[in-house]
């Protein structure tokens, strides 16, 4: 019996200890689904991780609120030819260890981003040679002339070349490796926040950087973040006041969140376009009715399928308005002519005589792959695209399944689907990475070209102006040429734009915070109120 | 006794054997981890390496075999998500399930008596239905469910209790414990009850048959008769034969709450081994998944190796045809 009494009066004293939580000064508590998986900044592009990174290390270059490049670690910089860029690096600023940031740095962190084993490969230019020029300059040289050769930095951090070169993590941590990496699990940046705890998979805990070379808006003194990945609970523990900020906030919880009274669902259009592409290279369409050839070569029947699609209807009842309808692979706020793009509207009936004309009056069978943990409301979006084509006589036959199989089964080099559901953010933040990756031809098997683009579309012309558009340097000419392009694919019906989803943060109203289309939670924006 | 001992671990040596292979391949039905691993700009050229490297393209056979040579020297390899060695991340998460299963049984163990001898004693009372009615909850409500009902009454209604995570722990050796700190005691009572409730309705309806089929048995009558007080008919005499089944049954159950505190501690964010493996499935982190499997595999052994010969050494019939077998 003593025993129990011993565990009731534990459990009494706990319940009157807890009843006011002890606050220290300014403490910000945040849920994600997922975990920071490393704390190695080339290891991983994954948005929330690389949002995370972004407290504790610093880029050349970096984006402001409005997603426009602004000075990080450089002061400034130009152009003085149009294959040399010029680094004026900040002087007097130094590494969370104390040691002072320097080009030799710069140079390491040029060299380690693009080693095997880095995610990062593509963030700087590859042909791009660094120059140390003194102490606080450094120049980029390259082959030939590229816009957007440093529209990738922002998430190029820089590591203190002394730190990696005693802690044995010269290399970014492979993935296959056989020991795990001391960068994986430690940091030293020149950010504002320095990490004093991290449990992977448990918790995290920031602190301010006292040394840090410049002003910080946020007024945080501790920011702790755990992993929460039930959706109800996620949620209950923002209702409840444990946490200020969880992400996501499930479609059906946003209204009860907003009525809590105590956070808000704080919403904004997300970079991802969510897309549906078809199979266009098999000369046979894989497990369809339609034996002997590919009904989607025939334009005329890409065309139905796009017609026969009720994107309105997604976006208001499936995604509860939570969703932009898009004519485009790519979202309005990185591509300054998107407004001259309109979504044709839905027409059953034409899509129908459009079929009918290919020799399918009656339809046909057609297996979609789609994805039930990726995006929001995938799979509830694949349904509504099944009974949307059923009225016009295709018959979808849907096999959604978790990312992880989906992915296996979709990606290179299987590419095994014939109709399928996708969302892309293009990782330059630029148009030419869509007519690249998206929808260049996968022709050749030794170029990158084309890399996801699953159904194989492939127009030589427009792989011509993606090659344009690249090393186009005059931007009005530049945003001329993706047209022409977008045009293209528009006229192909190569893809089917479907939305790009909107972001949904739970924000409770103790806290100011600024929310970025990409996604980032960026702790120096991060404020308790008084 | 030593020859049954050492044949039963031979047993259980092949018990684990055949888990290590019907795990590995399941797994390949798991999805395709370098996908998980590596960001959307790696190309097909360096995915494939990775996935060459891991050794994913070699056949089930070898990769379970080469896993099995590996385990055999202790190494259970590197989490792909986490580049961590599995033991390493097993270990650190283990005492979070220990403490999390030992709340769970005592708690099953002391609610789940006392309801037990209260609704066997006064069988007509009001009280003792309700308690059968939530006994009856207990069994039939998912996991799921009752942690979830148990946060929004607890954590958000009332604001008492953490909806998640362990609180603050206090560091002893390798052990992590949440005992000492207020936060980390607080943290354990929904999940426990939580992980508890359906083995309390198992232990509560088990002790109530057992106490109403001891209290029609002789010695009871023959005790009332001698004059003894009913306290100590019941407590003495009653209760303490009704106990030897339960042991048992908590024993044996012990097993499946440290396996299955895989949901509870998914709806808890409770960081114990079943949400590093619930994690890990959804990732596809082939390391962890087979060395939870393993470990959970070891443990139904332990259990059952350890019942084995306590059966063995109560009941001599036993040892008697394990000497002719």
């Amino acid at each position: 019996m003593s025993r129990i009494r011993t565990f009731a009066a534990a459990a009494g004293l706990a319940l009157a200890f807890g009843m006011a939580p002890a606050q220290a000064a300014n403490v910000f508590r945040f849920a994600f689904q997922g975990d920071i998986k490393s704390l190695d900044p080339y290891s991983l592009k994954e948005s929330f991780t690389i949002g995370m990174h972004a407290a504790v290390y610093e880029a050349l270059i970096t984006r402001d609120k409005d997603l426009n490049l602004a000075p990080g670690l450089a002061e400034s910089w130009e152009t003085p030819e149009p294959t040399r860029w010029r680094f004026h690096l900040r002087k007097n600023v130094s590494f969370h260890d104390g040691s002072p940031f320097t080009a030799d740095d710069v140079l390491f962190s040029a060299d380690r981003v693009r080693a095997a084993g880095s995610s990062f490969t593509t963030n700087i230019p590859s042909d791009a040679k660094f120059v140390k020029v003194d102490d606080h300059t450094v120049d980029m040289v390259l082959s030939k002339p590229n816009p957007i050769a440093v529209y990738q930095f922002s998430t190029w951090y820089i590591m203190s070349k002394a730190w990696a070169e005693k802690n044995n993590a010269v290399a970014p941590s492979p993935v296959s490796a056989a020991s795990p990496s001391y960068a994986t699990l430690h940091e030293n940046g020149t950010g504002p926040f320095v990490i004093t705890e991290h449990q992977p998979g448990v918790r995290t805990i920031f602190k301010k950087f006292p040394g840090y070379w410049g002003k910080v808006e946020s007024n945080l003194d501790e920011a702790v973040f755990t992993t929460i990945s039930n959706d109800a609970t996620r949620v209950a523990a923002l209702l409840g006041g444990e946490v200020d900020w969880i992400d996501p906030v499930p479609l059906q919880d946003q209204q009860r969140v907003n009525a809590s009274g105590n956070a808000t669902v704080m919403t904004g259009p997300e970079l991802r376009t969510i897309f549906l592409g078809m199979d266009q290279v098999r000369d046979e369409l894989k497990d369809s009715s339609v034996k002997g050839k590919n009904p989607f070569k025939d334009v005329r029947v890409r065309e139905a399928m796009y017609l026969a699609i009720d994107e309105d209807t997604i976006a208001k009842r499936v995604m509860r308005g939570q969703a932009t309808p898009t004519a485009l692979m790519i979202a309005p706020s990185l591509y300054a002519r998107s407004a001259e793009f309109k979504r044709p509207t839905t027409d059953a009936k034409r899509a129908k005589a459009l079929l009918a004309e290919a020799g399918y009056p009656d339809g046909f069978t057609v297996p979609m792959d789609c994805p039930n943990d990726r995006y929001v409301n995938d799979e509830a979006i694949c349904q509504a695209v099944v009974s949307m084509l059923a009225r016009v006589g295709v018959k979808v036959n849907l096999n959604a399944q978790p990312k992880a199989k989906y992915f296996a089964k979709v990606l290179a080099p299987n590419y095994d689907t014939a109709f399928y559901l996708l969302g892309w953010t293009p990782s330059s933040q630029d148009s030419h990475n869509i007519l690249y990756e998206m929808v260049g031809c996968r022709t050749d098997p030794k170029s990158s070209r084309g890399g996801w683009n699953l159904g194989g579309y492939c127009n030589t012309k427009l792989d011509a102006i993606a090659d344009q558009v690249e090393g186009e340097t005059d931007q009005a000419k530049r945003d001329a040429e993706i047209k022409e392009g977008f045009e293209i694919l528009q006229k192909d019906w190569a893809v089917i734009p479907l939305h790009q989803q909107a972001l949904a943060w739970g924000v409770s109203k103790t806290v100011t915070l600024t929310q970025r289309p990409d996604n980032l939670l960026l702790l120096y924006w991060v404020s308790k109120k008084p | 006794m030593l020859a049954f001992i050492l044949r039963r671990l031979l047993q259980s040596v092949v018990v684990l054997a055949v888990v290590g292979v019907i795990a590995f391949s399941m797994f390949r039905f798991a999805g395709d981890p370098v996908n998980q691993i590596v960001g959307v700009d790696t190309p097909v050229s360096e995915r494939a390496e990775i996935r060459r490297n891991l050794g994913l393209d070699d056949s089930v056979a070898v990769q379970a075999a080469r896993y099995a040579a590996n385990v055999l020297r202790g190494d259970f390899g590197i989490s792909y998500q986490f580049r961590q060695p599995v033991s390493h991340l097993l270990a650190e998460r283990m005492p979070a399930t220990l403490e999390l299963a030992l709340c769970a049984t005592i708690f099953a163990l002391v609610v789940g008596i006392l309801m037990g001898v209260y609704c066997a004693l006064h069988r007509e009372t009001a009280l003792a239905k309700l308690f059968l009615a939530i006994s009856l909850a207990g069994v039939s409500l998912p996991t799921f469910l009752i942690g979830i009902l148990l946060i929004f009454l607890f954590s958000v209604t009332l604001g008492w209790l953490p909806s998640f995570g362990r609180g603050d722990t206090v560091r002893l050796g390798w052990w992590t414990t949440g005992f000492l700190t207020v936060s980390g005691l607080r943290a354990l009572i929904l999940p426990s009850i939580t992980l508890g409730l359906f083995q309390m309705t198992l232990i509560m309806r088990l002790v109530r048959a057992e106490m109403l089929e001891v209290l029609r048995a002789d010695y009871i009558r023959f005790a009332r008769a001698r004059g003894l007080t009913t306290r100590s008919i019941h407590v003495g005499h009653a209760l303490k034969n009704t106990l030897v089944p339960v042991i048992t049954i908590a024993g044996l159950q012990l097993g499946s709450v440290i396996a299955f505190s895989i949901i509870t501690e998914t709806v808890f964010q409770w960081p114990g081994m079943g949400l590093l493996f619930v994690q890990a499935v959804q990732n596809v982190d082939i390391p962890i998944m087979a060395a939870y499997l393993l470990l959970v595999a070891a443990i139904f052994v332990a259990i059952n190796l350890a019942v084995d010969v306590l059966y063995t050494i109560v009941d001599p019939r036993l040892r008697l045809a394990g000497r002719t077998a």
